[in-house]
């Protein structure tokens, strides 16, 4: 099947709408999609990811613009005709076919010879680490093992495009973790261009080349995943991926100050807009340990130190009452040696690490 | 492993207590079973009794040689089946798409459909069968409208006969075909069709492939709903076939009423109870009896 590497294909969306009522599930939406991508769209339920998947895959008939499957225009293409593998969140096996039945039958559809169709099933069930499970019943199988037969499902007849809707979002989460890797992995292998939807950062963070995290019918940031996490660009996108405290900061004289402090910051942002200092736990240290002369200090109050196994989180109050908090690893005895509430600490922040965000949600 | 649980502690009293509430329960069911065994077991018992009772109150097999013997009995249970086959054909006919339309309509629609369909249900079957006479006579609606509208060009015979028995028929069992099958087809997940349809598949061959099969177990209970409901059929046959159209019910009622001859009776009884279970044990071969009686998948 290395021959779909060569076949993938590059998906061009532009300014597509669509709207129920005075809802504007899509608003506008322009996206390009890389030939053998892995892409994610990432937001929170209602927000259009799904939506636009739909438009994708065919099933959803938007009210105006246009959709591009390498240089074919497909809005108008109904599903059948698309030619793309999709995989659904409820999975959607035919209970009434076997595992092989449910795999087979995009081949059956395309009147491939039935040696051959026997041979592309074990195959594709092979590359899920299925083999062997063809005469199975689905409802024999597990959560996880119908995710695979899904997938398979979704491989068998070589799409150029693979859409995924929130594939993993009914399994435990440890099944789940390790599906993110094996999904990747399979994409790796096959090289479809891969638009997957998630309301799960985390999931997004792992698996894709870029993320395009969707609101409001909006493409909000499109970037790689160290892009969205490090420089969110505004904070919609910084208080959906991670965790984040957001400080009020006044930027005048080019500089920019928080409670009268300058603050020592990388990149600065160009525009005029209203600032906000994003700080994320992991980036927080105590002080003074070793503080580097390019940190930002603030004093705080502990409030809470709690334990997590691989790391603790310390929850703390700045003069001003903002809490903020600040997530540390474990060796040995350090949560003993932790300060305990009603401490008072300084905890730094790295310059690199002091980013600055536009105070709009797009 | 025993030795060890004789020695765990309450093991016997625990054992006791699950034996007491057995009994319990036991005797908890114990009015339905009575139940069961009044209004079930006794009369039907007593109607196998009967069907081996001669005309001279011994025991006898006369009740069943008859029905061999005579070509009468014979002609009786073609038509029966006859009848009960193209009923629930024509149900299949009309009912399937009906409910295939009723399943695809908003919530809103489709319960009020669902209501157009149960009202006649609800309606006395004695009141619908006449209704059917009144509207098929030769002066009836259908006759005058069909010529008004140049349809047919003199009145023509449509009920007293197979045809009128068969309308009335397919118009009192519709409902019990299409509410399993209008379940059945709600309870398929519009993903499925949606995944066919992203496989590759037609609109046409989703429907076949994915939609029909998934819908067929409720078709099937449906069917055989109507078909059992038919054998036994009365007073549709009885006022609209005009003794031309004489099923086995009809011969019974003759039987205890004309000839006060319940042995032969009885026997009929029995012989279509047979087949009935017979047919109904067929086809639980092929699909859940629960989905006839409305118990889901």
């Amino acid at each position: 099947m290395t021959e779909v590497l060569s076949k993938a294909l590059p998906i061009t969306v532009r300014n597509v709408t669509k709207t129920y009522g005075a809802v504007h599930a899509l608003d506008d939406v322009s996206l390009e999609v890389k030939s053998g991508e892995f892409l994610t769209l990432l937001g929170p339920s209602g927000s259009g990811k799904t939506t636009l998947l739909m438009v994708l895959a065919g099933f959803t008939r938007p009210d105006g613009g246009s959709l591009k499957f390498g240089e074919d225009e497909v809005i108008r293409k109904p599903p059948h005709l698309r030619d793309v593998g999709m995989v659904f969140q409820n999975y959607a096996l035919f209970p009434h076919m076997t595992v092989a039945g449910n795999v087979g039958y995009p081949l059956r559809l395309r009147k491939t010879p039935k040696a051959e169709i026997d041979e592309r099933v074990e195959q594709a069930l092979e590359t899920v680490q299925l083999g062997g499970y063809g005469p199975r019943r689905i409802t024999q199988l597990s959560g996880g093992q119908k995710q695979r037969v899904a997938v398979a499902r979704s491989i068998v007849f070589e799409p150029r495009i693979l859409l995924m809707d929130e594939p993993l979002s009914a399994l435990d989460k440890k099944l789940r973790d390790q599906m993110q890797i094996e999904l990747r992995d399979l994409h790796e292998k096959l090289g479809m261009t891969t638009v997957y939807v998630t309301h799960d950062q985390r999931e997004a963070l792992t698996m894709s080349d870029r993320i395009a995290v969707v609101n409001h019918g909006r493409i909000m940031q499109l970037g790689t995943p160290q892009e969205i996490y490090d420089a969110p660009a505004n904070r919609f996108v910084a208080d959906f991926i991670g965790d984040s405290t957001f400080l009020p900061v006044i930027q005048e004289n080019g500089e920019v100050t928080y409670a009268g402090t300058p603050l020592k910051h990388a990149g600065s942002p160009s525009r005029t807009d209203k600032l906000l200092l994003m700080i994320r736990p992991e980036r927080l240290q105590l002080a003074p340990t070793d503080v580097s002369d390019t940190a930002n200090l603030f004093e705080a109050t502990v409030s809470n130190v709690v334990y997590q196994g691989d790391s603790y989180v310390m929850y703390a109050h700045l003069p001003d009452g903002t809490e903020v908090s600040l997530r540390g690893g474990i060796r040995g005895n350090a949560v003993a040696e932790l300060a305990a509430p009603g401490d008072r600490v300084a905890l730094a922040l790295d310059a690199a690490d002091t980013v600055l965000i536009a105070d709009h949600d797009g | 492993m025993a030795d060890v649980s004789l020695h765990m502690p309450h093991s016997d009293g625990l054992r006791r207590d699950g034996r007491l509430e057995r009994l319990r329960l036991f005797g908890l069911s114990s009015p339905a079973l009575l139940m069961v065994l009044v209004v079930l077991v006794i009369p039907v018992g007593w109607l196998f009794y009967v069907s081996f009772i001669g005309a001279n109150g011994q025991f006898s097999l006369e009740n069943y040689e008859r029905m061999i013997e005579r070509k009468s009995y014979y002609r009786i249970f073609v038509t029966t089946f006859q009848v009960s086959f193209l009923t629930t054909g024509l149900c299949i006919l009309i009912g399937y798409p009906l409910a295939y339309f009723m399943s695809q309509l908003p919530n809103r629609w489709a319960n009020i459909a669902l209501i157009t369909v149960l009202v006649p249900f609800w309606t006395s079957l004695l009141v619908r069968t006449y209704a059917w006479l009144v509207l098929l006579q030769k002066q009836g609606l259908v006759n005058q409208w069909a010529i008004s509208l140049g349809v047919w060009d003199e009145p023509i015979k449509i009920v007293h006969n197979m045809t009128g028995t068969l309308i009335g028929m397919v118009h009192i069992m519709l409902p019990f075909l299409i509410l399993p099958v209008y379940n059945a087809m709600k309870a398929i997940d519009h993903d499925y069709l949606k995944a066919a349809s992203n496989l590759g598949a037609s609109p046409r061959r989703a429907f076949w492939t994915v939609f029909f099969p998934l819908s067929a177990p409720g078709l099937l209970a449906g069917s055989l709903m109507v078909f059992v409901l038919c054998l036994g059929f009365f007073v549709t046959p009885a006022v609209l076939g005009g003794g031309k159209v004489i099923m086995v019910s009809m011969k019974i009622v003759s039987n205890i009423e004309l000839f006060v001859n319940w042995g032969a009776a009885s026997a009929l009884g029995v012989v279509l109870l047979v087949l009935t279970v017979a047919i109904l044990w067929v086809a639980s071969r092929f699909t859940s009896l629960s989905n006839m009686t409305g118990g889901g998948h």
